[in-house]
């Protein structure tokens, strides 16, 4: 009964595909699971904005969206038949082919990110035995289309936007790759499947999951930074600082167009935790072992939400950063950081069972943090400036 | 150590979350179409014309001297004199607005015409709520939309109100005692029309305006601003 729950999902799927003829199955099978990533996530989607905007609200002593449907939830509704009915208006001088695919091509990519995140056991589109890498790869296209968008849209803020977004993005794609290296250093896998069953096992009824090792701790923190920054989110929003860019890459952007990219945004951050979640966090497997009754795919799809709750929480607290600041973070203290973790991580590996080697990763990781921090970190203080004319 | 400011922000906005959900007094929104603050008194937003007394066309205080109108930074006033008189609060006769309009969507709130009034007749309104479905007319308002009484305007301003009213009744008693002199000497002209008893302008003018005359005739004149009830949408 119990396992019959967790594999809902999946029994579904087999009975379905049964009705179909043989030379169909496959195929029908995998239209099956893309329609329900297609059919889940925008869900998701719009369940997080409202979410978003009330809990913001509340960290700003506000109340939020409360006037559509009770307690504002149908406030994704409304906005859905906003931007549907809402002028799709292409500047003249605008490249209009590809200001037409950025859009397309962000959320496109951006869907393909999911199809190698184990969602629940037995729960994934494809198992490739280099998912992660396929995920970076399809990840780091993201970039194109933020491109795209702001070189065809023809505007100074647009282009400015997209350069801001794709220098941030290359910096910060060499801490996150980094930062998942030493999850594939310990597993041996590339696969995500074989990562999320390598930390399915119990001691004393809690899980191996990789955030309670001091490597693993680390390498998630500089995971989350890198994350945050790659899919645009507060404090690294500098392409769209509403500020300074008035909306970044999508500044020409209205109507329907805006809205997918609005989605494309959200479903990159929901990608990017569905990965820090099955790296670091486990995956699907429950947080106690007395917890393993409750289905696999609950579990996912809490630790996700979670996920993005932190990082409403952070957008609610921190202010944006300067663009010097966020390249200094990411070159001289995030990359160095990961690249020590390698070490850390290898050290880990060979020394072998015991506490000897809890005690000395954390005291090596912990050290260079403080110093690292109290030194490359410390704010400079900037005297009045002087100027000298020519004479 | 590096990230301390974050934890200690984290925890703050945290606090302010949860505290939003215990502590009404954290929650600063008023739900502004149910609940509204009171406006503070000197607040304004456009000017109106004041009248005394039950009849706000004959009791309009405005004797059409066009000052408002030529100060008027933005031009937004419109005024057309009337060709007849009529008696104006200290019984003195004066000729009126036929026609007094602003476009509230030009008018930028500065207030220049309410102080270079000679006549306490314009003052500023604090109604906000003036949206319209009419871009171009529903916002020319008219001098029967513009005038308010004078009891709208102790309500909206009190303190303002009062001092008007003061200095109103004191040159209103000076105006008097210049009459009975005048009556005492060489009895030559015929005393104003003025009742004898001097309590507050707005009560004795009310007393003294139905004595106006061609109160009929002025209707006909100004057939563009007739004194139907105001049109639904606008915020009256």
């Amino acid at each position: 009964m119990i396992n019959a729950l967790d594999q809902i999902f999946v029994l579904l799927k087999h009975w379905i595909v049964g009705f179909m003829p043989e030379a169909l199955q496959p195929f029908v099978g995998i239209v099956l699971s893309v329609v329900a990533i297609v059919v889940v996530f925008p869900g998701l989607f719009a369940l997080t904005t409202v979410l978003e905007r009330k809990g913001l609200g509340r960290m700003q002593n506000r109340i939020g969206p409360n006037r559509t449907g009770p307690y504002g939830i149908l406030q994704p509704v409304a906005d859905g038949i906003k931007s549907l009915t809402k002028e799709d208006i292409v500047p003249v001088s605008a490249d209009a082919v590809v200001h037409f695919l950025a859009p397309l091509v962000l959320v496109v990519v951006v869907f393909m990110g999911f199809s190698v995140l184990p969602m629940g056991r037995n729960m994934q589109l494809v198992d490739m035995d280099a998912g992660l890498l396929f995920f970076f790869a399809i990840g780091a296209s993201t970039e194109l289309s933020i491109f795209m968008a702001g070189w065809s849209s023809r505007n100074k803020y647009s282009l400015l936007g997209a350069m801001r977004a794709v220098a941030q993005m290359v910096s910060y794609e060499v801490p996150l790759l980094m930062s998942s290296v030493v999850v594939v250093m310990i597993t041996g896998s590339l696969s995500l499947v074989k990562i999320v069953e390598a930390q399915n096992q119990y001691t004393w009824g809690l899980p191996h999951w990789y955030i309670f090792t001091p490597w693993g701790c680390a390498a998630f923190l500089m995971f989350a930074v890198a994350a945050t920054a790659e899919t645009n989110r507060s404090p690294f929003d500098l392409p769209e600082g509403e500020s300074e860019l008035v909306a970044g890459y999508f500044t020409e952007y209205s109507g329907f167009k805006f809205a997918l990219f609005f989605l494309g945004e959200y479903l990159g951050m929901f990608s990017m935790s569905g990965l820090g979640t099955t790296l670091f966090l486990g995956g699907w497997s429950a947080p106690l072992a007395a917890l393993n009754f409750v289905p696999s795919w609950i579990w996912f799809f809490s630790k996700v939400m979670l996920s993005i709750c932190v990082l409403i929480w952070l957008r609610g607290t921190l202010p944006r950063l300067r663009q010097d600041q966020l390249m200094n973070f990411a070159w001289k203290f995030v990359l160095p950081m990961t690249l020590l973790n390698l070490l850390v991580a290898a050290l880990w590996r060979f020394m072998g069972e015991g506490w000897l080697r809890w005690v000395v990763c954390s005291a090596i990781l912990l050290g260079v943090y403080v110093v690292a921090g109290r030194t490359g970190m410390k704010r400079k203080h900037y005297g009045p400036r002087s100027y000298r004319y020519a004479e | 150590m590096l990230g301390e400011g974050i934890l200690k922000g984290l925890a703050e906005t945290a606090k302010n979350f949860a505290g939003s959900f215990v502590d009404k007094e954290r929650l600063t929104t008023v739900q502004y179409p149910e609940e509204r603050l009171p406006l503070p008194e000197a607040s304004r937003n456009f000017p109106f014309l004041v009248y005394d007394g039950p009849d706000w066309e004959a009791g309009l205080r405005c004797v059409a001297c066009q000052i408002c109108e030529k100060e008027c930074p933005p031009k937004c006033i419109y005024i057309d004199k009337s060709k007849d008189k009529k008696p104006d609060f200290v019984g003195k006769m004066q000729i009126y607005p036929a026609k007094f309009d602003i476009d509230i969507s030009v008018c930028m709130s500065c207030q220049i015409c309410v102080e270079v009034c000679p006549f306490e007749a314009i003052k500023m309104d604090t109604e906000y709520e003036l949206a319209t479905d009419d871009r171009f007319g529903g916002l020319l308002l008219d001098r029967h939309q513009l005038a308010r009484s004078n009891e709208y305007y102790h309500k909206i301003h009190p303190t303002e109100a009062a001092e008007v009213d003061a200095r109103l009744a004191e040159e209103k008693a000076k105006a008097e005692a210049k009459a009975r002199a005048a009556a005492a000497a060489p009895p030559k002209a015929a005393p104003p029309a003025v009742a004898p008893s001097a309590s507050t302008p707005a009560t004795t003018t009310a007393a003294t305006r139905p004595s106006v005359p061609a109160q009929a005739a002025k209707k006909e004149e100004v057939p563009s601003s007739p004194p139907a009830p105001p049109k639904e949408g606008e915020a009256r």
